[in-house]
């Protein structure tokens, strides 16, 4: 019991209620923010080390108990998860004081970006289904106003369609908390996973979860539910879109592994090995095809995102510690790496004005440490040893022919090969071949925007060298969650 | 009952998605509203219609009717209120910029 753990939900949400009074100082709101996401990074790191000593934390709310009252949850996932999403938040805020125009700044950009941030922490310290809802609803919210900051007509356009798509997710969640409710009469998670227990997971208990995972799919961009993610990720500011491409995709993906590791974990041979790993497989295949068609930088990037949320829900399906340590490590991987791409297309749209690769060419000459940094970013992602990427995508894959999956295995292969190929196309086109730049725009500095890239795709190097004890701390993440009991146990004191 | 207000549910349901479908994002945002209402009546039913007092202490009553379903809709009822609001405005807006509510003539923005 700690009232710590309530923070990462109070202090962003205190930050962004005082932005609202300086909406129209952007100087002031600065200060602010940057300041208020300097302490969310050293919080979350307090956080993960307490996390990491007393394995869960908990807080009830108002000292009403566990089944009854609101609950906050702190294991080791939920603390990494915090982690790495204060980081990013604080990489991208860094990121966009140096693009995001004045008048995006003045419509409030500052303050829903922390409310944004409430509603993801929150949706990773809830321990309660309902609250899980409200905290989506919080971040989905805040993302709808984001999405839509500027509103050029494309962006207004785009915007309606993920709005509504995801208002109908919505109430697809709702739909799912009644039947759940009504099956087993409770709304903690840990004394759903109790209960389902107890009735060993009957048929309507595993269509309800497949509801579950219709509703977090459609969040987190699997297949056949992702069409509305890259265009409505285009529209955006590239602060924005770096932000939503590593952080929201991967709140639905939270979702899906809390789900799935404690409460609808025993009929592994349908919803695991059957539904999530075909889905997985789809996804990953269609999104790096969408990847490889596209000559635009924001959307091959975007439909990249589609194809990696694959790896992690396969890790998932797979389902053995190991497959689901790799799904971890993906997931901390993959936050990283595809926020310092977004940013880095950012980077070069300030350089070149646009976004379609086939305009480009030659920014290695004029801007040698920005092409550097996108190679290692995008070699990463394509899983070349020893960088990040090669580390995460091997315990998936060993653990796929381990378990006898041949053919996700072989389709997770093949994705990294193509996803290998779509990163040396946006390579070859934006940063070799003859300079098509004019001398203006190759004098366009843009080490100021680099600063915040920088630690991001040091992290991806750190985590590919140093494989060996943060695949361990994964490794121990994963063995923790495969064992209900704990967080049972911890949460209802038995 | 029960059967009575899922018969309800599903024609607030089938409306609501019927205009969802529609070209005209006004009737999606009355689609919207719609969806939400019928959701919230299958919160309430899904846990059952039992008559009964407040689950109070002091009252003794032969039935306690179940207060959590209630809770859980009025917190969905206050969310959906800030979402419709939201949309009313993200609607206008769009009319504003494009001329239209039609999605058709939407369509090639220049900025695209």
């Amino acid at each position: 019991m700690s009232n710590l753990i309530v923070l990462p939900i109070l202090f962003p949400f205190i930050v962004g209620a005082v932005l609202v009074f300086f909406a129209k100082n952007s100087r002031a709101q600065r200060i602010i923010s940057g300041i208020g996401s300097l302490i969310l990074v050293g919080l979350s790191i307090y956080l993960a080390v307490v996390a990491y000593q007393q394995d869960t934390v908990i807080l009830e709310a108002g000292d009403w108990s566990a089944p009854y009252g609101i609950i906050l949850v702190l294991d080791n996932l939920a603390a990494l998860m915090l982690l790495i999403t204060s980081i990013l938040a604080a990489a991208c805020l860094f990121f966009a004081f140096g693009t995001i125009s004045s008048k995006r700044e003045k419509y409030y950009f500052y303050p829903f970006y922390f409310f944004l941030i409430v509603g993801v922490n929150g949706a990773f310290l809830t321990g309660d289904i309902f609250n899980l809802f409200v905290f989506f609803e919080v971040m989905l919210l805040s993302s709808y106003v984001l999405i839509v900051n500027g509103a050029t007509k494309y962006q207004l356009r785009e915007s309606f369609k993920y709005v509504i798509l995801n208002v109908f997710g919505s109430a697809l969640f709702i739909m799912a908390v009644a039947w759940i409710y009504s099956v087993t009469g409770t709304v903690n998670m840990a004394h759903l996973s109790e209960r389902v227990a107890e009735i060993n997971q009957p048929g309507i208990v595993t269509a309800i979860a497949v509801m579950f995972f219709i509703v977090f799919g459609a969040k987190g961009g699997l297949f056949p539910l992702y069409f509305w993610l890259p265009k409505s990720y285009y529209g955006p500011p590239a602060a924005i879109a770096a932000l939503f491409g590593g952080l929201l995709t991967k709140v639905g993906i939270y979702a899906i592994i809390r789900m799935f590791t404690l409460i609808f974990h025993h009929e592994p041979s349908f919803t695991h090995k059957g539904l999530i790993v075909t889905v997985a497989g789809f996804t990953m295949f269609l999104g790096v095809l969408g990847a490889v068609s596209q000559y635009d930088f924001k959307r091959i990037l975007s439909y990249h995102i589609i194809s990696q949320v694959g790896y992690m829900v396969m890790g998932l399906g797979i389902f053995t510690p190991l497959a689901v340590a790799g799904a971890i490590y993906y997931i901390v991987h993959h936050m990283f790496v595809k926020t310092a791409l977004f940013l880095l297309a950012g980077a070069t749209e300030k350089v070149t004005g646009t976004t379609q690769i086939r305009e480009m060419g030659g920014l290695i000459k004029s801007h040698p440490v920005l092409t550097w940094s996108f190679f290692i970013a995008a070699v990463s992602l394509a899983g070349i040893p020893p960088l990040s990427g090669f580390f995460s995508k091997f315990p998936i894959i060993l653990s796929g022919f381990q378990e006898g999956q041949w053919v996700i295995s072989a389709v997770a292969l093949l994705v990294g090969l193509l996803t290998l190929f779509s990163m040396m196309k946006i390579f070859g086109y934006v940063f070799w071949g003859e300079n098509k730049l004019t001398e203006k725009q190759s004098e366009v500095s843009v080490t100021k925007l680099l600063i915040p890239i920088a630690p991001l795709v040091a992290f991806s190097v750190i985590l590919g060298f140093a494989a060996e004890p943060i695949f361990t701390y994964s490794l121990h993440i994963a063995e923790q969650i495969l064992e209900p009991s704990n967080y049972v146990n911890a949460v209802l004191k038995e | 009952m029960e059967i009575v207000m899922s018969a309800v549910i599903g024609l607030l349901f089938a409306v609501a998605v019927y205009l969802m479908f529609s070209r005209n994002i006004l009737r999606v945002l009355i689609g919207t509203l719609l969806l939400s209402h019928s959701v919230h009546l299958i919160l309430l039913t899904m846990a059952g219609l039992q008559r009964g007092a407040p689950p109070l202490l002091f009252l003794e009553a032969g039935s306690y009717t179940d207060p959590l379903p209630q809770a859980l809709i009025l917190t969905a009822i206050v969310i959906n209120f800030g979402i419709t609001a939201f949309v009313s405005v993200l609607v206008y807006r769009t009319y504003q910029e494009h001329k239209s509510v039609d999605l058709y003539d939407m369509r090639g923005a220049k900025d695209e």
